[in-house]
């Protein structure tokens, strides 16, 4: 089995009557508006390619009516593509019968929506116990785990209220759990923060980040906030009328973004706030030898710039030293580089 | 001359012998057709026949304070009021003291079986048009006919073919009253949120689980006020189906009009109110309570 969870090959979709035909106009550069007025077919997603690490956290971000949501629905097969392959553990999703894509869906994957999409008429317990029931797993063992992951989101106490009782936050805890109480490998969210406010987004990014280090799930995260997308993404891939703009981590996008529309994106982002001593460090082969011998200043490698700027100012290192969990020199990061990258 | 003016005064019509023997050819075809086969099915309601029977035995044999009790216990769960209680008891007893008690158990009999027939038959044809947009298409200009042409109209093929009796008035009840149930069924299962079907769709669920576990429930409330009207139109229509020879209020309510006893007649449509109010009230109840999840106090 290859490292990559899901590899998408050359997936494309078209809404409309007859799209087959029109994928090779799309292929000689046809684009989204001359498709929909000549063809009256809306271009989706044209000749998506991308691979999503096993257990990495891979966002996919765009505005709307970029393809995000579309592309995500290809992986459960909630949307039929037009052309291309999608695979997920070496099996095109793609090509199962009806079957066998419902066993899929019901073993893989599990989704968690914009608008929670819970059952009104049942009470949180069931709505977490939903997958779980829909695979026939026993009432007892159900409802175990179903508590458990109640617990592990924060609602215990809540467990027999019905979602219209919750506020938005709470309601998409109860999307989250009934999600990972079905025990996916992927777990898809489809723009899961983005309708809440501020405050419980961060909230939730920080549970979804906490147990991601945990879980190690391989996680297929839409969003149109750049920021949120830099907070939780391993990789991101950013798509702009369907096509596939950019793909990288969170560092390639913020310093080396390659369409325009990549730059208007990032350029308001503080990059500070964003990038972590780890993305900018250099190998110690990097450091002229007079630096690595001068005062120095340590780091954790999971700070942001943000954390040990005002100590770079004040004390002035010759180097800053970064350091890994188990406390020794990973990488440094010289103080030029530093004011290089914060300037760019 | 005077050809040409009759020509512009008169619609042109097909000539009077052709459309007599037209008329006539139909009515013995029919004729023919139900001599043949009108036993045939007859015996096929038999079955209905004995449903209807036991209904209006158990209700008119029933003690009269039982009936009224069990009636309160089921407005009092549904509505959680004394003041409805309170309103049966007090109507009931009228009912009953201006002697049409059993003349009103006879209704009611004949309303719970059409009611649960309409249910019945109505439920599974309303799911199968919303998941069938051919059935959609099919059934609901059938619908339409159905409540549009006159109740006096069908009942005459169905009186042709089965005679004067229960059954026939009721299979014209249940036509009359079943299109609200098949329609707001229909309507209830195509109103669920789509992003709430695609969820369930997310988890692998099959078209059945779909329809058990999130569909039909969310319906509910639409598929219950269907519920509702097809009670109160198969109470309409309990006065026409009295002319084929159903028993009860309705058949009053006639003997009032062809003799011309106001008094008769008043207190007998005054009892089909009453009947009308505590069956809408309940089932209004009813299904105001299932949509608890709804009025939730949100946090």
């Amino acid at each position: 089995m290859s490292v990559n969870k899901i590899e998408i090959r050359n997936l494309y979709k078209i809404f409309g009557e007859k799209p087959l035909p029109l994928i090779e106009k799309v292929n000689n550069g046809m684009g989204k508006d001359e498709l929909l007025e000549k063809h009256n077919h809306v271009l989706g997603l044209s000749d998506i390619n991308l691979d999503i690490p096993n257990q990495s956290l891979q966002v996919i971000m765009g505005l709307s009516g970029s393809g995000k949501s579309t592309l995500i629905r290809h992986i459960n097969r909630l949307i039929e593509p037009t052309s291309g392959s999608m695979m997920v553990d070496g099996q095109d999703v793609l090509t199962l019968s009806q079957n066998d894509l419902l066993e899929f869906r019901k073993n893989k994957t599990a989704m968690v929506f914009q608008k929670f999409a819970l059952l009104p008429h049942k009470t949180v317990l069931e709505n977490v116990a939903f997958g779980l029931y829909i695979k026939k797993i026993d009432t007892a063992e159900t409802e175990k785990k179903s508590m458990y992951w109640i617990e592990r989101v924060g609602l215990l106490g809540f467990e027999h209220r019905y979602p219209q009782q919750l506020s938005g936050g709470m309601q998409q805890r109860v999307g989250l759990a009934r999600a990972l109480a079905n025990d996916p490998d992927i777990l898809l969210m489809d723009e899961a923060f983005s309708a809440l406010d501020p405050l419980i987004r961060k909230d939730m990014q920080d549970i979804l980040l906490e147990l991601q280090s945990e879980l190690k799930k391989t996680v297929v995260f839409i969003t149109h906030d750049l920021d949120e997308a830099l907070k939780l993404g391993d990789r991101i891939a950013i798509l702009k009328d369907g096509l596939m703009d950019q793909e990288g981590d969170a560092v390639d996008i913020l310093l080396s973004p390659k369409t325009n529309y990549v730059k208007n994106f990032v350029e308001d982002v503080n990059r500070s706030r964003v990038l972590k001593a780890r993305n900018i460090m250099q190998d110690a082969s990097a450091i002229s030898k007079d630096l690595l011998n001068g005062q120095s200043l340590k780091v954790k490698a999971d700070d942001v710039i943000e954390k040990f700027i005002d100590r770079v100012v004040v004390d002035k290192p010759d180097l800053i030293e970064v350091l890994g969990e188990n406390g020794s020199a990973i990488g440094y990061l010289s103080p030029d580089r530093l004011s290089e990258i914060l300037r760019k | 001359m005077a050809d040409s003016k009759n020509f512009f005064l008169e619609f042109p019509t097909l000539p009077v012998e052709l459309i007599r023997a037209f008329k006539k050819s139909t009515d013995a075809a029919y004729k023919g057709f139900s001599r043949e086969y009108g036993d045939l099915i007859e015996s096929f309601f038999n079955p209905l026949l004995k449903f209807l029977v036991f209904w209006e035995k158990l209700l008119v044999g029933t003690p009269w304070m039982i009936i009224i009790g069990v009636i309160c216990v089921f407005a009092y769960y549904g509505t959680r009021s004394y003041k409805i209680v309170i309103g049966i008891i007090l109507s009931f007893f009228f009912v009953g003291y201006m002697g049409m008690w059993q003349d009103m158990m006879e209704s009611m009999g004949f309303i719970i079986v059409a009611t649960i027939m309409s249910i019945g038959l109505g439920i599974p044809l309303g799911v199968w048009m919303a998941k069938s947009d051919r059935a959609q298409a099919i059934i609901t200009p059938v619908l339409d006919f159905m409540q549009t042409l006159p109740p006096f109209v069908y009942l005459i093929p169905v009186v042709m073919l089965l005679g004067i009796g229960k059954i026939p008035g009721l299979i014209s009840v249940i036509v009359y009253a079943i299109p609200p149930m098949i329609r707001l069924t229909n309507l209830g299962i195509r109103e669920v949120d789509r992003e709430i079907l695609e969820a369930a769709d997310s988890f692998g669920a099959t078209s059945w689980q779909k329809l058990t576990q999130v569909q039909f429930p969310l319906a509910l409330p639409t598929i219950f006020a269907g519920v509702n009207q097809t009670i109160m139109m198969a109470l309409a229509m309990v006065i026409i189906a009295s002319m084929i020879g159903v028993k009860g209020l309705g058949q009053e309510v006639l003997r009032a009009i062809t003799n011309q006893y106001f008094t008769l007649g008043m207190l007998n449509g005054l009892a089909i109110v009453i009947l009308a109010i505590v069956f809408d009230r309940i089932s209004q109840a009813y299904g105001k309570r299932i949509q608890k999840h709804r009025s939730g106090d949100a946090i």
